[in-house]
């Protein structure tokens, strides 16, 4: 069975005039005890809000679940009360934030941050929470937590407060973490730091993780499954592996193309994908892609939206010809 | 070849303050010694981890911060003193594109003002010929004509960006610097941005400093690659030789942290332990030793790390505990 199952989900935020502006459009996720899936897109494509929405933490009253189930070992989580949902974040489910600066208050101790998750999730009173803190801060690398623990955010290097973002979603043991670009911020051998502590951390507690990045050197390095969005919507799902090796969409196959490799040719030009996201007062009903691609879409499939079809075990793909037309001889 | 660009021993040396009369109590030694040339038509590509100088570097060279010591020589001659018309003369010949193009222009300006606001500066022909110089920016950069009477947040990011460098390219420099171009921008834009790059240096003939924390999108753009840590050059070499050929155990660890967008190469990622150490406060001996804990690194102490000739246009820091 599968951990969390996200089926349909439609998330909007409402503009000035009142509209509501669909930011992710029906989309589905499943993911499994004990594994990575990665969620790829650029920003703006509906990757932030779509976690969000899962621990229903969306800006309120802008931001609002239209429809959809997220099924949460086997309860949807839209349904549950207020104050189970509370207990859930936290104990449950932990979320990993981008810019660590952010996620912590600049007024408080780091020690403090920290026993105030055991305070509020488990009802441990502030003594023992400091015990648990000062283990945790140690399980995530922080030198001499004992002294650290008194310092704040400022006085800590970019990579040290992710660790702390860090012991915090994973205080409780959560039995998924959400990582909204944990590593965005961070230069690459600090880095490959905060990947390898995931990882570690997450194979001794068995979590799943949802890894949410724009890099796909990332994901190649880090997940099992990769879902990828566009423009509100997941246009391919697989594999980790397999979505690098056969790469169905002509989205998903101009991206990875797109990238200067270390062994590629240099000073070539790169294969580009033209235009720019399409902005989302203006997004169609059909393909989202079409026009951005270089094969000409027939109407129908501009007005009406192509359903994902199983190309191979566990490979999912939007079925729009146009998009798919390049992949028709490699798939034989 | 020509040298057209040569830094020599330049030091940027920034005084912290501190105490309740704000006195200056130590020194950050941003750039700390780096020698570096560059010859007509080349791209040297910077890369380094922030806090290690480059982007000091950069600004030095376009002459945004004052050389402490050490001297910068553009064809023979001495930038960096920018004070007068002699200043002007030569800051034309040197532009900068800066990282994120929603910070480094102007929002109530329209793009046409942003665009003619160099020429206005130097003073640089009439109304017409002005307006058209324009025109053939917006070309260049392949923007819309019609974006003249436009604003900046009318554009996207790699438009935004495009209209940077359209900017930097309005008095026809011969060097431009460019501070982390592409790194604010989106995925499927980077690419674009960077064929942009490609095809109007080999147009233009321009000769780049090109500064970036991706080893990959350098490579691809540069000639030449530096590599800095922490205020000084520790390997200098040709792009292909730098990644193919590393010497210095900081480019190799910088080289193995990339995650690679192919889950064939590198079953995981090298990890390095520690963190850049602090440029106010410097260990005595090899900083990168320092932070990895080498058990060379007391070797290192008093040894004056100069770059060396290891083959042929490959100089590496002389070093004892990074080069082995």
């Amino acid at each position: 069975m599968n951990l969390l199952e996200v089926r349909g989900l439609e998330v909007a935020f409402e503009n000035e005039e009142g509209d509501d502006l669909v930011v992710v459009d029906r989309v589905d996720l499943s993911l499994k005890a004990g594994k990575t899936l990665g969620l790829v897109g650029e920003s703006g494509c509906g990757k932030s809000v779509s976690a969000l929405s899962l621990l229903r933490l969306l800006p309120k009253p802008t931001g609002k679940i239209l429809n959809g189930s997220i099924l949460w070992k086997g309860n949807d989580l839209l349904t549950v009360s207020s104050d189970d949902i509370r207990s859930i974040r936290g104990n449950e489910i932990g979320m990993i934030f981008q810019e660590p600066m952010n996620a912590l208050n600049p007024a408080h101790t780091i020690g403090r941050q920290v026993d105030e998750v055991y305070i509020t999730h488990q009802g441990l009173d502030s003594g023992q929470a400091r015990v648990h803190t000062l283990k945790m801060l140690e399980k995530v690398g922080i030198p001499e937590p004992g002294i650290r623990a008194n310092e704040y955010p400022h006085q800590l290097s970019g990579g040290m407060r992710q660790r702390i973002v860090i012991a915090i979603a994973l205080a409780c043991e959560p039995d998924l973490i959400i990582a909204d670009e944990p590593t965005t911020a961070l230069d690459v051998t600090i880095q490959a730091q905060v990947l390898q502590l995931m990882s570690e951390l997450q194979e001794q507690s068995g979590a799943s993780l949802l890894l949410i990045t724009h890099d796909l050197g990332v994901v190649a390095q880090t997940c099992d499954e990769v879902a990828v969005m566009y423009a509100g919507r997941i246009v391919e799902r697989a594999p980790m592996r397999r979505l690098f090796e056969f790469p169905q969409h002509a989205y998903t196959r101009g991206l990875l193309a797109s990238i200067p490799s270390l062994t590629g040719p240099i000073q070539t030009e790169l294969p580009v994908i033209p235009g720019i996201v399409p902005a989302l007062a203006d997004l169609n009903s059909g393909c989202r892609f079409a026009p951005r691609s270089s094969y000409a879409h027939e109407q129908e499939w501009l007005d009406v939206r192509a359903p994902l079809v199983e190309v191979e075990d566990n490979h999912w793909v939007e079925d729009c010809p146009a998009c798919r037309r390049l992949n028709s001889d490699a798939l034989s | 070849m020509d040298k057209l660009l040569k830094i020599s021993q330049l030091k940027v040396h920034f005084p912290v303050k501190g105490g309740i009369w704000m006195r200056p109590v130590a020194t950050c030694k941003a750039v700390d010694g780096v020698s570096l040339e560059i010859s007509k038509g080349e791209t040297l590509g910077l890369v380094g981890e922030s806090g290690c100088g480059k982007s000091t570097l950069a600004r030095t060279v376009v002459g945004l911060n004052e050389p402490t010591t050490g001297e910068i020589l553009l064809d023979g001659q001495k930038l960096g003193d920018y004070s007068g018309n002699f200043g002007k003369g030569n800051r034309k010949r040197v532009q900068m594109v800066f990282q994120d193009p929603a910070e480094s222009l102007n929002s109530r300006h329209t793009v046409g003002q942003i665009l003619e606001e160099p020429l206005v500066v130097h003073k640089k022909g009439d109304q017409g010929e002005r307006a058209s110089r324009v025109k053939e920016l917006l070309n260049l950069v392949g923007l819309p004509l019609g974006s003249v009477t436009r604003y900046p947040f009318e554009f996207s990011g790699g438009q935004r960006q495009r209209i940077g460098i359209a900017r930097a390219l309005a008095l026809n420099p011969e060097v431009l610097v460019l501070d982390e171009p592409v790194s604010a921008l989106d995925l499927s834009i980077r690419s674009q941005v960077i064929n942009l790059l490609l095809k109007l240096k080999n147009r233009l003939g321009l000769t780049c400093l090109f500064i970036s924390h991706d080893l990959s999108v350098v490579r691809h753009l540069s000639d030449r690659i530096a590599v800095m840590y922490l205020g000084k050059v520790v390997e200098i070499a040709s792009a292909e030789e730098l990644i193919n050929n590393p010497l210095h155990a900081y480019t190799r660890s910088l080289i193995g942290a990339i995650p690679q967008a192919n889950p064939n190469v590198h079953g995981k990622f090298s990890v390095l332990s520690g963190e850049v150490p602090s440029p106010i406060n410097p260990p005595p001996g090899c900083p990168f030793g320092y932070r990895v804990g080498s058990r060379f690194y007391t070797e290192s102490i008093g040894q004056s790390l100069d770059l060396k000739e290891f083959s042929p246009g490959h100089f590496v820091q002389d070093c004892p505990c990074c080069v082995i």
